[in-house]
């Protein structure tokens, strides 16, 4: 019950401008030109991953270098299953298996600390790809699989539903007793310990629920890509994009990651378009910029401002 | 009778025994004192009753159960609360939170939003924090971290709770409000077992002590009976 009233907790201008991006957003296919419904879908795709990591990095401090892994999972899912199964239920299976195998490697790993979690999430990336392609070279003779394809619109569609989902989970994550709980993880897990909360199980179902929306958004992005192979699934920049679109961004509120990866994504895009010899270049000054000036992201600086601007009309009144 | 017993309780840290072959009892309503030179195993003892280090070999039982094998946040749901030596406050959360956290995940039955509120205000008022609130646990002095760290400690409505250095650091008068605590604290029908180097206060406030030294209880008794130990004088003040 209590989270059933949370959601009518949030002021009301937030529902207010939330609703009216996500009608525009739901319509758009109904104005917008079919480039413009793909890029926005790429775009919700880097949103989706930023905002699952950060959901278990920001309160617990765990940095997970595995969402290609859950990323990639959910692609495989989608490609052996796509054929027996409608979209919808072939999208939540992705989902699914990503979250069960977060289970499994978040029980073994979630003991780790620090730098040797995150070596050890960046490992099973790798470790997952070469076991996929031994096995589809070894058993199944193959190299890459073929997708089935699926409508443009239908793809923007699902990913918005993910995204939605993902929002309101996280929205609810953070408010509950289970989000203070994450947060005294990450502020000192021996004390959280010994103040009741099991700290174990709390830290592998996050991970595994930030896994699920991983797998879900690739079980749906492989119907628009129709061929995967290893190296295309399990590509270590899925990995490393969401952190830096987080750090962009910021991480302090609940949609500033989400800033992060549309600006992010969007540069991206256009840089790529339009200077492709130079992208990495221009790209890599970015981030740097970025890393150096923004400490608290995008997010952060214009609060600052904000709050300073406050400030000073206070002082003049 | 009894609240906590322990039997032959040992840990060995390499070939080290931190802790070795100690037998133990707090009784119901006791105060009861744990004191010993510095590295003497005072911390590593209350780390087995707790459940963040497991005997080896060794029984723990706390109201007649077992509870060595037990995990930490178990423990606590049971009713043993504890504070740590180097405090480990949640410094980035409002004061008010910290407490909160204990009274929604360490009591033994479910608490509303609501219900937790209350208690954490209470809580609060309790050791004389309520001003402070909203205030980032980080930002407050040490007495008030320690104060902190009993309230929280509290939130999980314990019976037991094991102090670990409370007023190390504290000035004369924080010494005198830190006792006056911990007996208003037994007063509310909690038990204490607390580790302590201040002689003041734990000959003030204990019921009974307990002297380790390098891992081995060498004496037992009331404050008067430990004060006059010819094998505690040694310890401290070498033969």
């Amino acid at each position: 019950m209590d989270i059933i009233r949370g959601v009518f907790k949030m002021p009301r201008l937030w529902w207010l401008i939330s609703l009216i991006l996500l009608v525009l957003l739901a319509t758009l296919p109904l104005y917008g030109s079919a480039y413009t419904v793909i890029l926005i879908t790429a775009i919700i795709m880097y949103v989706i991953l930023t905002v699952s990591w950060t959901m278990f990095f920001a309160p617990t401090g765990y940095l997970s270098l595995a969402t290609a892994a859950f990323f990639g999972i959910g692609i495989y899912t989608m490609a052996i299953l796509g054929e027996q199964l409608p979209l919808l239920p072939a999208v939540i299976a992705g989902g699914l298996v990503s979250f069960v195998v977060a289970l499994i490697v978040g029980a073994i790993t979630l003991r780790l600390r620090g730098v040797y979690f995150t070596i050890f999430t960046f490992g099973l990336v790798e470790l997952i790809k070469h076991l996929l392609l031994f096995w589809e070279i070894n058993v199944t003779g193959t190299r890459g699989r073929f997708v089935v394809l699926e409508n443009n619109n239908t793809i923007f569609g699902v990913i918005l539903g993910i995204f939605v989902v993902l929002m309101l989970t996280y929205y609810l994550l953070r408010r509950s007793k289970y989000g203070l709980a994450l947060r005294s993880i990450g502020e000192n897990e021996e004390a959280a310990a010994h103040l009741g909360v099991n700290v174990n199980l709390l830290k592998v179902f996050t991970f595994a629920l930030s896994a699920f929306f991983m797998g879900a958004a690739g079980a749906i992005m492989a119907t628009r890509w129709t061929y995967v192979d290893p190296y295309v699934a399990f590509n270590v920049l899925h990995s490393f994009l969401p952190v830096l679109m987080a750090i962009f961004g910021g991480m302090s509120q609940l949609y500033s990651p989400i800033i992060g990866a549309v600006i992010f994504a969007y540069i991206e895009e256009q840089l790529l378009t339009r200077f492709p010899e130079y992208f990495m270049l221009i790209f890599g000054v970015i981030l740097v910029v970025a890393i150096l000036y923004l400490p608290n992201g995008l997010v952060g600086l214009v609060r600052k401002w904000w709050q300073k601007g406050l400030r000073e009309e206070n002082v003049n009144s | 009778m009894s609240i906590l017993e322990g039997e032959g309780v040992t840990k060995y840290f390499g070939g080290l025994a931190a802790v070795s072959d100690v037998d133990f009892h707090v009784d119901q309503s006791e105060i009861v004192g744990l004191i010993g030179p510095n590295g003497a195993g005072k911390t590593t003892l209350f780390n087995t009753i707790s459940a963040a280090i497991a005997p080896r070999p060794g029984v723990i039982r706390f109201k007649g159960k077992r509870i060595t094998g037990l995990k930490p946040y178990q423990v606590c749901r049971m009713g043993i609360a504890r504070t740590f030596q180097s405090v480990k406050v949640f410094n980035n959360m409002p004061v008010f939170e910290n407490v909160r956290l204990g009274s929604f995940f360490g009591t033994a039955t479910r608490m509303s939003s609501a219900e937790s509120a209350k208690e954490a205000e209470e809580l609060l008022d309790f050791v004389g924090l309520s001003a402070m609130n909203t205030t980032l646990a980080g930002d407050l002095t040490l007495v008030n971290q320690k104060r902190l760290e009993v309230a929280r400690a509290l939130a999980t409505k314990p019976e037991l709770l094991l102090i670990d250095e409370l007023m190390a650091g504290l000035n004369n008068t924080e010494v005198a409000q830190a006792m006056k605590l911990v007996t208003s604290i037994r007063d509310k029908g909690i038990t204490i077992f607390m580790i302590e180097h201040v002689m003041k206060a734990i000959m003030g406030v204990c019921d009974r002590i307990m002297v380790l030294h390098h891992g081995v209880k060498i004496a037992e008794g009331t404050p008067q009976q430990v004060a006059t130990s010819q094998t505690v004088v040694e310890v401290y003040l070498g033969e």
